[in-house]
């Protein structure tokens, strides 16, 4: 079986005009749902208490929130997390709480409201490790993006390092737009995927290069947008290959692996969509509107070296 | 024909096989079971594993399996219910001599266990556990040196009859001791200048009296701390151990923070209790010369007494002068007295004299064991006891008993219930904790959703796996068999990395793996593309077959090392389920290479290479 019976001939270049303002509008409008909603970030991030409890039977999530309000709980979020029997009460840090208590006192107002409640997880984060997790994880993504920039700027001419940097950064951008959209929660290990798509999408815009760097020097006529399509082209059944086939591995975490993996397998999937696209449509366009010549990537030619060697 | 070299071939066949034998403890599973070690540290020996055995089944209870391992035996049991029996008979009839800890082991048969081989060990969000973040009152550590300083020189003061009004600190890093005149100033600054060469120590003189301040330098606060940090450790590792738990973890991390990871524990407020507690036991005599009742009325004792109350708050008068502290106690052990839950109690040489003396001058007289726990206790939580801040230390008479016989360094105390006996034992054994701590962060996991989460993600990761196989096989046809069998043999290297290692999974690791697998079907997806292109350019079969592995190499080592840079990153930063991510991440990586590169292309001559003609390719 295969994709494309034929030698696709998709004009991909020709019609990027049109994806640079996709993109754009992708773009701002993550920037400005960041800017005004902001992410709903875990309590890995802010501080706080996490309790999941599982009931026998079917919660009464009004019943338990008001159990919560008379031990002054009020502002607790109380929600159904996977089934209606499992459920998620989340508190941020008070000032000059003691977290813990504040842990016992949650389980023992739920189990004011049901005694047969199974207590299946407890998460406390005091308020000063969540800044240091946030301030580690924008490490984390700082350095991973440094690194990354590093070794493209070493394997391939800038020109194309521009484009596959700048793909690099709209894939998470666009995934923690639809982060603020949806309003998920956002927390430690969702941050590890976004870090995981951005190796996966440069993976899939450094093949691409691989092929133009190769069809530069092998084809010697036709202009480079010529060029960039061709190595798109051929590369096409392959990105797309492996999309679906990361994509069969992310929907099955997506649909069984849990709750605990939500923000983690939204962010994957989301992160291969896009990945994709913008390793097809962003990535080699900008190297190809900084003028991207076949001289760029031929082999740098030593002619002093003959001339020394001459007697 | 198309020639391979024949040691690619082997290197790939001894890789499979040393990594079937390494994945292969995985596929057995684990079972509850017991772990005991003696309470004296000493090893288990096998005449003691035959005692235990024959105790156990005296109660009709079998263990599956029983072995040494290190200084501990194991007994394995098919269920839970057999392993809860087992430690109640255990813990009843040989409490004295083994300490017994609830864990699971894996079922791996003998022969795989003496060449070392072991499963891949899991984090605690698949097996259930407690995870604690502490943070060190450094602070505290000081305040502490302080207060025992005060207490020297007090004693100091008192053993050179030098007469004083005060003595105190700040709290920072100065102590004060307030004298009747100048000249006494001078004498106590010669005297500690000596003492003490460290210390910047002061003379003064205010009107009539005199003081002297000693400030104690930075180096000696930063010692200070750092001692207080590395003796809190060796204390929690001291009482980790006594809660006998499997596999614990206690590391600092940083400055001043200390995580403990206890496996297996399902009640974290009764780890925090035993990890965070400081218990001591203190023994006086019995004030039966003044009036109980009247003390309780007017909450006055008389002088030279102090009014305590019992569990059940019945008030007792004891005397002031205390006959041995706790640290005097050298040892302590629960076990029964006459069928009553008892604590073995063994003093130190100078508590033993003062304790023979005492029992000696006043037999027939009743003597008391109160009992002091000092807890961390939350604003709004009540505190029993005397409250400071957000310590509270709670006093109480757990027993009073007539002295019946003279004694000395060893004896029981009675009057306390069976576990009570045990966390009390525990708690004078493990020693106190040199600076406070307070707990930043706590993560506890149940068992059952450790359970929910393994079996979640094995499930995603079969499910997956299964997909993948469809899919590839029918766009590759064979070739995507023989792509399925590489992910197979990329799985199973995996997993042995993994089990050698000992690196442990978690959820967001078994997510790791679940992607690997899936991008490392992408090399493979990049050979076949680059053959099918080969084939189509009119490339002859076994041309197209060399020219895919050696055109698509650059293109899966480039993009794979994004990844791993990435990974890396993550591995770097990353904490807990995070850097469990990262580590699969990573060594799926570098197997899923290793397969696509070198396995692929072994079964694929294996099964095309060596045919003479070759018309076409099945991809």
């Amino acid at each position: 079986m295969e994709f494309f019976k034929k030698k696709t001939r998709i004009n991909f270049m020709g019609q990027r005009r049109r994806w640079y303002a996709v993109s754009a509008a992708l773009v701002s409008a993550s920037l400005v749902l960041l800017l005004v909603r902001g992410l709903n970030l875990g309590i890995d991030f802010t501080g706080g208490v996490v309790m999941e409890v599982s009931f026998p039977q079917a919660a009464n999530l009004d019943k338990v929130r008001s159990s919560l309000a008379q031990k002054g709980y009020g502002d607790a979020v109380v929600q159904s997390f996977g089934t209606s029997r499992d459920v998620l009460v989340r508190l941020l840090p008070e000032e000059g709480k003691n977290v813990n208590a504040v842990s016992q006192d949650v389980l023992a107002a739920i189990k004011a409201y049901d005694g047969s409640a199974e207590l299946r997880r407890t998460e406390v984060v005091g308020a000063q490790v969540g800044a240091e997790l946030a301030e580690q994880g924008a490490m984390a993504a700082l350095f991973a993006f440094l690194m990354i920039m590093g070794y493209v700027a070493l394997r391939f001419q800038w020109k194309l390092g521009v484009g596959s940097i700048v793909a690099a950064l709209h894939d998470p951008i666009i995934i923690l737009g639809i982060f603020a959209a949806t309003q998920m929660t956002f927390d430690l290990p969702a941050l590890a995927a976004i870090l995981a798509v951005v190796g996966y999408s440069l993976n899939d815009t450094v093949v691409v290069f691989d092929r133009i760097r190769e069809r530069f020097i092998l084809t010697r006529k036709g202009t480079p947008e010529e060029i960039v399509n061709l190595a798109i082209n051929e590369t096409l059944s392959r990105t797309l290959m492996t999309s679906v086939t990361t994509m069969i591995a992310v929907l099955s975490l997506l649909f069984i692996a849990g709750d605990m993996l939500r923000g983690f397998s939204v962010a994957l999937t989301i992160g291969i969509i896009v990945g994709t696209y913008s390793s097809i449509y962003i990535a080699s366009s900008i190297a190809l509107d900084l003028k991207l010549t076949a001289r760029d990537l031929l082999p740098v030619q030593k002619e002093k070296d003959t001339v020394d060697d001459m007697p | 024909m198309h020639s391979y070299p024949a040691w690619k071939i082997w290197l790939v066949f001894v890789a499979l096989v040393l990594g079937l034998l390494l994945a292969l403890p995985n596929v057995f599973g684990d079972a509850p079971a017991l772990q005991l070690s003696r309470n004296d540290r000493t090893a288990v020996t096998d005449a003691g594993k035959q005692q235990v055995l024959a105790t156990l089944q005296s109660q009709g209870l079998v263990a599956e399996s029983a072995y040494l391992e290190g200084d501990r035996l194991v007994l394995r049991f098919h269920d839970v219910d057999a392993q809860l029996k087992a430690r109640d008979v255990v813990q009843d009839e040989s409490g004295r001599e083994y300490l017994v800890a609830l864990s699971h082991v894996p079922r791996t048969p003998g022969w795989m266990r003496a060449l070392g081989l072991q499963p891949m060990s899991l984090g605690l969000d698949l097996r259930g556990g407690v995870y604690f973040l502490y943070e060190v009152d450094v602070k505290g550590a000081v305040t502490q040196l302080l207060s025992s300083m005060e207490r020297d020189y007090r004693q100091l003061l008192r053993n050179e009859r030098i007469p004083f009004t005060g003595v105190s600190s700040d709290g920072n890093d100065t102590v004060r001791i307030d004298l009747r005149s100048g000249e006494a100033a001078t004498r106590v600054t010669t005297l500690l200048r000596k003492q003490d060469p460290n210390s910047t120590i002061d003379a003064s003189t205010l009107g009539e009296g005199g003081s002297v301040t000693i400030r104690l330098s930075p180096a000696q606060i930063k010692q200070r701390q750092d001692f207080a940090i590395q003796q809190n450790i060796t204390t929690l590792r001291n009482r980790v151990d006594e809660l006998g738990v499997t596999e614990p973890i206690v590391a600092r991390q940083g400055v001043d923070r200390i995580v403990v990871q206890l496996p297996g524990v399902q009640d974290p407020n009764e780890a925090l209790r035993v990890l965070g507690a400081t218990a001591t036991l203190e023994f006086r005599l019995v004030d039966d010369q003044n009036d109980v009742a009247l003390a309780d009325r007017t909450k006055r004792a008389p002088l030279g007494s102090k009014l305590y109350y019992s569990r059940e708050g019945q008030p007792v008068l004891l005397k002031r002068e205390m006959i041995v502290s706790g640290e005097q106690l050298t040892d302590a052990s629960s076990g029964f007295q006459e069928g009553e839950p008892a604590v073995m109690v063994t003093l130190d040489a100078r508590g033993a004299s003062q304790m023979l003396e005492t029992t000696r001058q006043n037999l027939g007289r009743p003597m008391a064991v109160v009992f002091i726990e000092k807890k961390r206790v939350a604003e709004g939580q009540p505190c029993k006891g005397i409250r400071s801040g957000t310590e509270c230390t709670e006093e109480e008479v757990i027993n009073v008993a007539t002295i019946r016989g003279v004694f000395g360094s060893n004896f029981q105390i009675t009057g306390v219930m069976a576990n009570e006996a045990r966390e009390l034992a525990l708690l004078l054994r493990a020693g106190s904790l040199a600076a406070p701590l307070y707990i930043v962060e706590q993560r506890t996991i149940g068992p059952s959703l450790g359970q929910d989460n393994v079996q979640r993600g094995f499930k995603a990761l079969i499910v997956g796996l299964i997909g993948m196989f469809i899919f590839l096989g029918v766009y590759y046809r064979k070739f995507g068999v023989v792509a399925n069998l590489v992910l197979l043999s990329n799985m199973v290297l995996l997993v042995a990395l993994m089990s050698l290692l000992q690196a442990s999974l978690s959820l967001p690791g078994i997510a790791g793996i679940v992607l690997t697998v899936g991008m490392a079907a992408d090399a493979n997806v990049l050979i076949y593309e680059r053959i099918r292109e080969e084939l189509r350019n009119g490339n002859s079969p076994h041309a197209a077959i060399n020219a895919g592995f050696d055109k698509a190499f650059s293109a899966i080592a480039d993009s794979n090392i994004t990844t791993l840079i990435a990974g890396i990153v993550l591995f770097t930063f990353g904490t807990g389920p995070v850097r469990g991510f990262a580590v699969t991440l990573c060594l799926g990586i570098l197997t899923s290479m290793f397969t696509a590169l070198l396995c692929s292309r072994a079964y694929i001559h294996l099964i095309w290479g060596r045919r003479r003609k070759l018309a076409s390719l099945p991809i």
